[in-house]
């Protein structure tokens, strides 16, 4: 299974998540964001980073670039498509998903490993976490402040599309502790820690044991289940 | 020649944490008749033609489309600065 890694101006983690995918079992595919070309992958992740030098708005130039003209296709068409960070700050901008990501509440970049919990697992790239599943997966981002007009977030909050919440002290003050949402389709997905941080023991977050927490590698592997089913 | 210039404010209900810092740093110099303080952005796009009616709509769904993002931003204003005034 090939997944591509698109790599903006600016992306700092995009080897981290071909590693990611590496470790998952899979090829990563290198993609850049100045090409039309998706090089037939079968899923797509867009990194974190700091694109564009986050100008404009986090996400929002990187959201215009040549590549996302085939991204937004293919995410319409229902390929699995995972935003991190950054990544999840351009599918908001690309309206891939709903609402935007501002500057944190207390207006701190903040670096931590950060409880979850998994809301929804029919997407595709949470089917292997149980319904209500804690998990910790780094967190690091000075803009994940989820915001919406209430009458978006009744909506999103009542067609289920909320796929992580922040588990003890919301550290972005997002509204309803939203860490993570999907489409309705429940291809694309977009949070704001880092699973691609948290897939190999010795490099991970702090769980039972220092740094081994691996629970970010069952999002890679969910993506490629749901692309061979 | 003229300047299309757009304002850009988060929206009302969004906390600003930057506009916030800024009131409390005035507050600490004395500033007392300084309330709220709220930060946007001004976006100058130099013209090289004639400012028209057709080009002017063309700015102001840039604006909504490119420049702001309505979800968390409004656009305030868009209005045209004469050439004499360029550079002022």
């Amino acid at each position: 299974m090939k997944v591509g890694v698109i790599t903006f101006p600016g992306t700092l983690d995009d080897r981290d998540a071909q590693r990611a995918v590496r470790l998952a079992g899979h090829e990563p595919v290198a993609l850049w964001h100045g090409e039309h070309d998706l090089h037939g992958v079968d899923a797509l992740v867009l990194p974190g980073g700091f694109s564009y030098g986050d100008y404009l708005r986090c996400g929002a130039i990187a959201a215009l670039s040549p590549i996302m003209t085939e991204v937004v296709d293919a995410a319409n068409r229902g390929m699995p498509v995972l935003g991190i960070c950054n990544g999840f700050q351009m599918l908001a901008e690309a309206h891939l998903l709903p609402g935007g990501l501002v500057r944190n509440e207390t207006g701190l970049f903040v670096r931590r490993d950060q409880r979850l919990r998994v809301e929804r697992t029919d997407t595709a790239w949470t089917n292997r976490f149980d319904e209500g599943q804690e998990i910790v997966i780094p967190l690091k981002n000075g803009e994940g402040r989820f915001v919406a007009t209430p009458e978006e977030v009744e909506r999103l909050e009542g067609e289920g599309l909320v796929a992580f919440r922040y588990l003890g002290e919301n550290p972005n003050g997002s509204i309803d502790d939203i860490a993570g949402l999907s489409n309705a389709a429940g291809n694309v997905v977009g949070l704001m820690p880092h699973p691609e941080h948290a897939v190999e023991l010795g490099f991970g977050p702090t769980t039972t044991r220092m740094k081994a927490g691996l629970d970010g590698l069952e999002i890679f592997k969910s993506a490629l289940e749901a692309v061979a089913a | 020649m003229a300047l299309i210039v757009v304002d850009v404010m988060p929206k009302a209900e969004i906390l600003d944490p930057q506009g916030k810092a800024v009131s409390r740093a005035l507050a600490r110099l004395g500033h007392e008749a300084v309330g709220d303080v709220r930060v946007g952005k001004r976006f100058e796009l130099r013209i090289d033609g004639d400012v028209t009616d057709a080009l002017l709509e063309q700015v102001r769904t840039v604006a909504d489309e490119v420049l702001a993002n309505t979800v968390i931003e409004d656009v305030v204003g868009v209005h045209v600065v004469d050439e004499a005034e360029v550079g002022k």
